[in-house]
C-alpha cells in the first residue's frame, strides 16, 4: 500500500471540490477500495471520507419513489420494508451478494463502483488495460471461464461484479452527483456505465471529483420480481450468470442480467418477447457475443437461466 | 519398544479414557485466543521486524537484473535479503525448487527477495518497489500435452508399475468392458493458517517459531539450507492451523524469516499471502487417468488397469493416483502404471490422502460405470468383488477389512434401497434428485515416534513429543493415552508439543500421527510404570494403576505419593517390525451422497452425505468424527468446485485467491452423518488405531459426481462436476 493522506469530508460539495484533486479518491465502506490499495492495484495520494455526510437515508420521492442515500448499506437497503414490498428484486439481488459482513459495510454508491474480480486484473505482474491502461489483456486467451460473452472489447473482457447493479438497472434507477464545480445532476442507469471500448479503465461517466449522493427509483411498477444467481459455491462467490426479471401478470416484463458483460446487460429490446418464452429474449440480450471456448456455456445458460425464471414467477402467480 | 507381534491385551483395552468422546482440551485456549500461533510470539528482547516477499512474475527464466535502490530509499527498510546477498545455501531432501530464486525462477511467485522493515506496512509498499527485469524461457505447463514425454516414476521406495497375470488378455476376453479417462485438477490446500514464522539468531544459534507439520524435518531441512549444525536449530510449532500436507516441508518464510534476521540483526516475522501460499508453496497435483475393467456376466472382475500421469518440477515426484486400485478389489489380471512429466508450474507435492484421493476419484466413477454395464447395483458389485487377501500377493492378508460392512450399513441407513437406478427420473419441483456412493480406502502407516513421560512432585503427568496438532486433536489423544495408562484422569495430565528440544515424533501427515504419536506414549508409559513400580518396591509385571493408585496385590499407594516429592522421567520410542509386511493395514469406508441438479441451470446442491468408516480403535469418537466430515466437506469441494486454473501460456495458478479458488461455505454442506465400525486391529500398533483423517476425503467426490450421474444422467469424468459440463445435455426447460 502507498502512503496516503486522508480527510473527513464536511458536505458533498466540499468532497467533490477535495475530489478533484489528481490521486484523490472518495472512501465509504472501503470493501474494494482497501483491498485493493493493499495490492496497489489502486494507488489514491489522498483518501476522502465521506462516511460522514448523512447519505444514509431512505426517502419516499414526491413521484412515488425512493431516495436511497450514497451511503446507505447493502444490509439496511435489503431489509427496508419499502424496498421488500415495491422493489423486491433489490432487496433478492442484494441478499445475493457478498457476506453478512460485507454487505454490512458496503455502500449503495461504492456497490456501483466496485471493479471486477477478473483474476488477470487482481496480479500485477500481469497485463492488465482495465489496471496499467495500453499494458493489454492477459485475460484474452487465458481463463476466462468467468468472463463476459457480450459488449466487451479487443482491450478487455472483464465483467462488473455487482449484483445491485443488474437490480437497479431493471428497475430504471437514477444516479445522483454532486460536481466538483458544486453543481448536481442526474444520471439514469442506463446511461451510468460506460462500454469498455479501448479504454476500459474509464469505467462509468463520473467526472473527475464527482460524487455520488443518492440512487431513487421511479414509482413502483408491480409483478413478480426474481433474481436467480448462477453459481458453482451456493453463497459468497461471484456470478457465472445472473438473471433479475419483473414480470408481470400479462407475460410482459423487465429483464437485466449480470455476469455477462463490462456493466448490468439490459436489452429492452428484447423484452418485448416475453410473453413468447425465454428463448427469443436470450438471443436479442446476447446478439453479437463473442464467448471463448471457456464461457461459451453462459449462452445457454443465460437462456436456461431466464425460462426458469419465467417459469418460476408463474408458479409464484397461480 | 518394538512392536513386531500383534497386541495382546494391554492396559489401553480398559478403555477408562480412551475412546470415550472426549473434549479438546486445548480447546478453551483456542475459544479464548490464547493459543499462540507462529505469527503472533511476542516473547522478544526486541520486537520482531517484518519480513515481506517478494515472489517472481514469471514462470520460468532467470533475472537479468534486480533493482532494489527504490526499496531501500523507503522509511523503515532494515535489510533486503536476494540471492545476491543471502550468502552460500544448500537444498532441503525434501524440496524440488529452490526456496530463495535466481538468477535462475523455476517456477511463479518463487521467491526472489525478502524486504524486511519496522512495520509490516513498510514492508510490503517497499516490496512493491523492487523491480525485477527477467528473461523469459519458455515452459511446459500443460499436462496433456506433456503426457507423451512422462516417464515411470514412483515415490521413493515405491514402484512406478504393477502387474499380476494377464491385463490385457483378460481385458480383451472380458464380457463387459470399460475403458475411461478421468481427470482431476491442481488444488490448493486452503488451510486457514498461511505458512508464517519468526526467526531469533542468538550468535550460531537459531530459534524458529513456525507452523509446521514436521517439526524434525524442519529443523533437517533448514539447517540443510542454512548450511549449519542442526544443532543449532530450534524449532517451535505448538499450535498450528491447519496443514493437509501444505506444512509438512520446509518452505520460504522459514527460510527468509532466518535469513532476514540475520540481515536484521533482530528478530523477523514472515507470513505468505494467500497468492503466495498458492504459487510459491506446494499443492495437489493435476492427474489424467485411464481406467480399463473387465468383467464376467457374474459381476466378478477379471482385469483391472490404472494408469495415471501428472507432471512435476524436474526432480519431483508423482502424484500416486494408482496405489488404491492394486489392493481395493479382486482380480486375477492386474495392471497399474504411474507416469510423470515435467512441468515448470509450482511445486506438486502431499496433500491430504496424496494418491488415493485423486485416484479414487477416478476408481470409484469407474466402479459406478461399470455396476451400471453389468446391470448390478453398485453397492453390491463392490460387495461381489471384495478381497480379503492383498490381490498381488493372495498369502498376504489383510489386516482388518470391514468393506463389506461400512459398504452395508451404510446403505441401510442412508436409504440406498429407494435409489432408482436408471438415471434421471427423480425430480422435486425443479430440481432433479440423485443418490450416489463410493468406497473409501486409505493405508495404515508405522512409523517411529518418540515421546517423554514425567510424574511430577505433585503426581500430575507431563507428556512432552516434537509431534504437532493441526487441528486434528493430537493434544487429547496424547492425554487420554497417558492418562489411561497411568489411571489418571485426564485432567491430571498435562501435553507440550512441537518442540524440537522434545523427543522426535512421527508428526502430523499421512493419517498416521493418531496411532504412532499415542503408541510412543503408551511405550513411555510402560517405562515410567516400570520405574513408579521400582520406586515403591513393587513387581512391575503384577503393579496395577487405576483410579490415581498404584496397586500391588493389597497395597495401594496414591500415584501421587509415588512421586514423593522428586519427578520421575522415562522416554520411550516405538519402533516397528515386519507386520505391515505380512499384514496388509488398510482402512475402510463407504460414502453416501445425496444430490440435487437445477434442470434448468445445472447448479449442483448437496442434501445428504453420510460415511460409514472402519478405522481400527477410534482413540476420540470426538475429534475423529471431526476429522471426518471435516474431510467429507473437502470432498465435496474437490467434488464441486475446487481447481486450481492454470494459465497455459504464462504458466501460473490464475485463481490465486480465495475469492477464485472456491471451497465450501456453509451453504454448500449439507446433513452429515458419519460413523465408525467397532474395530481394534492389534497388528497397526500397541493402541490398536489407525488413521481417519484421509479416509474420510477418500472417495467423497467420486460418490458426489455418482450421484450427479443418478440426477441428470450425465456422466461427468472431469473434475470438479460443474454445470458447465451438464448444460448442454440437460432436459429442455418447460415454461
Amino acid at each position: 500500500m502507498k502512503a496516503f493522506s486522508y480527510e473527513r469530508a464536511q458536505s458533498p460539495a466540499q468532497a467533490a471540490a477535495a475530489a478533484f484533486k489528481p490521486g484523490a479518491k472518495f472512501i465509504a465502506g472501503g470493501t474494494n477500495l482497501l483491498d485493493l490499495m493493499k495490492l496497489e492495484i489502486e494507488a489514491p495520494t489522498h483518501l476522502i471520507d465521506v462516511n460522514g455526510l448523512n447519505l444514509d437515508r431512505i426517502e419516499s420521492t414526491p413521484e412515488g419513489g425512493l431516495r436511497i442515500g450514497a451511503l446507505v448499506r447493502n444490509t439496511d437497503l435489503a431489509a427496508d420494508a419499502r424496498v421488500r414490498r415495491d422493489y423486491a428484486l433489490l432487496t433478492r439481488a442484494l441478499v445475493a451478494g457478498a457476506s453478512g459482513q460485507l454487505r454490512n459495510k458496503a455502500t449503495t454508491a461504492g456497490n456501483l463502483l466496485q471493479r471486477t474480480r477478473c483474476p488477470y486484473f487482481y496480479d500485477t505482474n500481469q497485463a492488465c488495460n482495465k489496471r496499467q491502461p495500453g499494458s493489454g489483456c492477459a485475460a484474452i486467451g487465458g481463463i476466462s471461464r468467468q468472463l463476459a460473452v457480450v459488449g466487451a472489447s479487443e482491450a478487455c473482457i472483464a465483467t462488473h461484479p455487482s449484483d445491485m447493479a443488474v437490480a437497479l438497472r431493471a428497475l430504471d434507477a437514477t444516479v445522483e452527483t454532486v460536481r466538483a464545480d458544486g453543481t448536481s445532476r442526474e444520471i439514469p442507469i442506463a446511461a451510468f456505465y460506460r462500454a469498455p471500448g479501448a479504454t476500459p479503465h474509464l469505467e462509468t461517466v463520473l467526472e473527475r471529483g464527482e460524487l455520488i449522493t443518492a440512487v431513487t427509483l421511479p414509482r413502483p411498477i408491480g409483478g413478480i420480481h426474481l433474481y436467480h444467481k448462477v453459481r458453482d459455491r451456493a453463497s459468497y462467490a461471484f456470478a457465472l450468470v445472473s438473471v433479475g426479471a419483473i414480470i408481470q401478470p400479462d407475460g410482459t416484463g423487465r429483464v437485466a442480467l449480470g455476469g455477462v458483460a463490462h456493466q448490468p446487460w439490459r436489452v429492452e429490446a428484447a423484452e418485448a418477447d416475453l410473453p413468447q418464452g425465454a428463448k427469443a429474449v436470450a438471443a436479442k440480450l446476447m446478439e453479437g457475443a463473442r464467448p471463448t471456448e471457456q464461457n461459451a456455456f453462459k449462452l445457454p445458460l443465460v437462456e436456461r437461466t431466464l425460462a426458469s425464471v419465467i417459469a418460476q414467477s408463474k408458479g409464484a402467480a397461480s | 519398544m518394538r512392536f513386531d507381534v500383534p497386541a495382546t491385551t494391554n492396559p489401553i483395552d480398559q478403555l477408562k479414557v480412551v475412546g470415550r468422546a472426549t473434549d479438546r482440551i486445548d480447546g478453551p485456549l483456542k475459544t479464548t485466543g490464547r493459543a499462540t500461533y507462529a505469527y503472533e510470539w511476542k516473547e522478544f528482547s526486541t520486537w520482531p521486524a517484518y519480513g515481506y516477499v517478494v515472489g517472481a512474475g514469471i514462470a520460468k527464466g532467470r533475472i537479468a537484473q534486480i533493482h532494489l535502490r527504490e526499496a531501500y530509499a523507503t522509511p523503515g527498510v532494515l535489510a533486503i535479503v536476494t540471492a545476491q546477498n543471502a550468502g552460500p545455501l544448500g537444498k532441503g531432501r525434501l524440496n524440488t525448487a529452490r526456496l530463495l530464486g535466481g538468477p535462475e525462477i523455476e517456477h511463479y511467485h518463487q521467491a526472489v527477495a525478502v524486504v524486511v522493515a519496522e512495520t509490516f506496512e513498510q514492508a510490503r509498499a517497499a516490496a512493491n518497489l523492487v523491480r525485477v527485469d527477467y528473461v523469459r524461457s519458455d515452459g511446459a505447463f500443460d499436462l496433456a500435452a506433456a503426457m507423451g514425454s512422462a516417464q515411470p516414476k514412483s515415490k521413493p521406495g515405491g514402484h512406478a508399475d504393477s502387474a499380476v497375470g494377464d491385463f490385457e488378455g483378460a481385458f480383451a476376453a472380458a464380457p463387459v468392458t470399460l475403458d475411461a479417462t478421468y481427470t482431476t485438477p491442481d488444488q490448493s490446500h486452503a488451510m486457514m493458517e498461511p505458512q508464517a514464522s519468526i526467526a531469533e539468531w542468538d550468535g550460531e544459534r537459531l530459534t524458529l517459531w513456525t507452523a509446521t507439520q514436521m517439526v524434525a524435518w524442519t529443523v533437517a531441512d533448514l539447517s540443510a539450507t542454512l548450511k549449519i549444525p542442526k544443532e543449532n536449530v530450534r524449532v517451535l510449532s505448538p499450535f498450528v492451523g491447519g496443514g493437509f500436507g501444505s506444512k509438512l516441508f520446509l518452505r520460504c518464510d522459514a527460510l527468509l524469516a532466518a535469513l532476514g534476521a540475520r540481515a536484521a540483526r533482530r528478530p523477523v516475522k514472515v507470513a505468505l499471502t494467500r497468492p503466495q501460499s498458492i504459487n510459491n508453496t506446494t499443492h495437489r497435483p493435476a492427474t489424467i487417468q485411464r481406467i480399463r475393467l473387465g468383467a464376467g456376466s457374474d459381476g466378478k472382475i477379471t482385469a483391472i488397469g490404472h494408469e495415471s500421469w501428472s507432471g512435476n518440477l524436474k526432480g519431483g515426484g508423482p502424484e500416486s493416483a494408482t496405489g488404491q486400485t492394486r489392493l481395493l478389489y479382486a482380480g486375477a489380471n492386474r495392471k497399474t502404471a504411474l507416469r510423470l512429466a515435467v512441468l515448470d508450474l509450482p511445486e506438486g507435492n502431499a496433500m491430504r490422502a496424496p494418491g488415493e484421493a485423486p485416484g479414487l476419484m477416478a476408481l470409484e466413477i469407474a466402479m459406478d460405470e461399470m455396476a451400471e454395464k453389468l446391470g448390478l447395483d453398485p453397492v453390491e458389485f463392490r460387495i461381489r468383488n471384495d478381497t480379503q487377501v492383498d490381490p498381488e500377493k493372495p498369502e498376504r492378508p489383510f489386516s482388518q477389512r470391514k468393506l463389506i460392512e461400512c459398504l452395508r450399513s451404510g446403505a441401510e441407513r442412508f436409504g440406498w434401497e429407494r435409489r432408482n437406478p436408471i438415471p434421471a427420473k427423480v425430480r422435486d419441483g425443479r430440481w432433479l434428485i440423485g443418490l450416489g456412493m463410493a468406497a473409501a480406502f486409505r493405508n495404515n502407516i508405522q512409523m517411529p515416534s518418540a515421546a517423554r513421560v514425567r510424574l511430577e512432585a505433585d503426581g500430575r503427568v507431563t507428556v512432552e513429543t516434537d509431534m504437532t496438532d493441526i487441528g486434528t486433536g493430537t493434544y487429547t489423544i496424547l492425554a487420554q493415552t497417558a492418562a489411561e495408562m497411568m489411571g489418571l484422569p485426564i485432567q491430571k495430565v498435562s501435553v507440550a508439543l512441537g518442540d524440537s528440544d522434545f523427543p522426535v515424533s512421527c508428526g502430523s501427515g499421512g493419517q498416521f500421527g493418531a496411532s504412532n504419536s499415542t503408541s510412543s506414549v503408551y511405550a513411555a508409559c510402560i517405562k515410567l510404570r516400570e520405574a513408579v513400580a521400582q520406586r515403591l518396591g513393587f513387581d512391575p509385571e503384577q503393579t496395577e494403576f487405576a483410579d490415581e493408585l498404584v496397586k500391588f496385590g493389597a497395597r495401594s499407594v496414591p500415584l501421587a505419593q509415588a512421586a514423593d516429592g522428586k519427578s520421575l522421567e522415562a522416554e520411550d520410542r516405538i519402533e516397528y517390525g515386519d507386520l505391515t509386511k505380512k499384514f496388509q493395514q488398510s482402512t475402510f469406508g463407504a460414502h453416501f451422497v445425496e444430490a440435487a441438479v437445477d434442470a434448468a441451470t445445472g447448479e449442483i446442491r448437496l442434501r445428504r452425505m453420510l460415511a460409514v468408516c472402519a478405522a481400527g480403535r477410534i482413540i476420540n469418537p470426538k475429534s475423529a468424527r471431526s476429522q471426518l466430515i471435516g474431510a467429507m466437506t473437502m470432498g465435496a469441494g474437490a467434488a464441486l468446485m475446487e481447481e486450481l486454473t492454470v494459465d497455459k501460456r504464462l504458466g501460473f495458478f490464475v485463481n490465486h485467491d480465495l475469492a477464485g479458488y472456491e471451497v465450501p461455505v456453509h451453504a454448500d454442506i449439507p446433513h452429515l452423518e458419519a460413523y465408525f465400525l467397532d474395530e481394534t486391529d492389534p497388528t497397526s500398533s500397541p493402541m490398536k488405531a489407525k488413521g481417519v483423517a484421509e479416509l474420510g476425503i477418500c472417495g467423497v467426490a467420486a460418490a458426489v459426481a455418482n450421484a450427479v450421474y443418478n440426477a441428470t444422467g450425465v456422466r461427468v469424468r472431469d473434475y470438479p462436476v460443474t454445470l458447465d459440463k451438464l448444460i448442454d445435455r440437460l432436459p429442455p426447460v418447460e415454461v
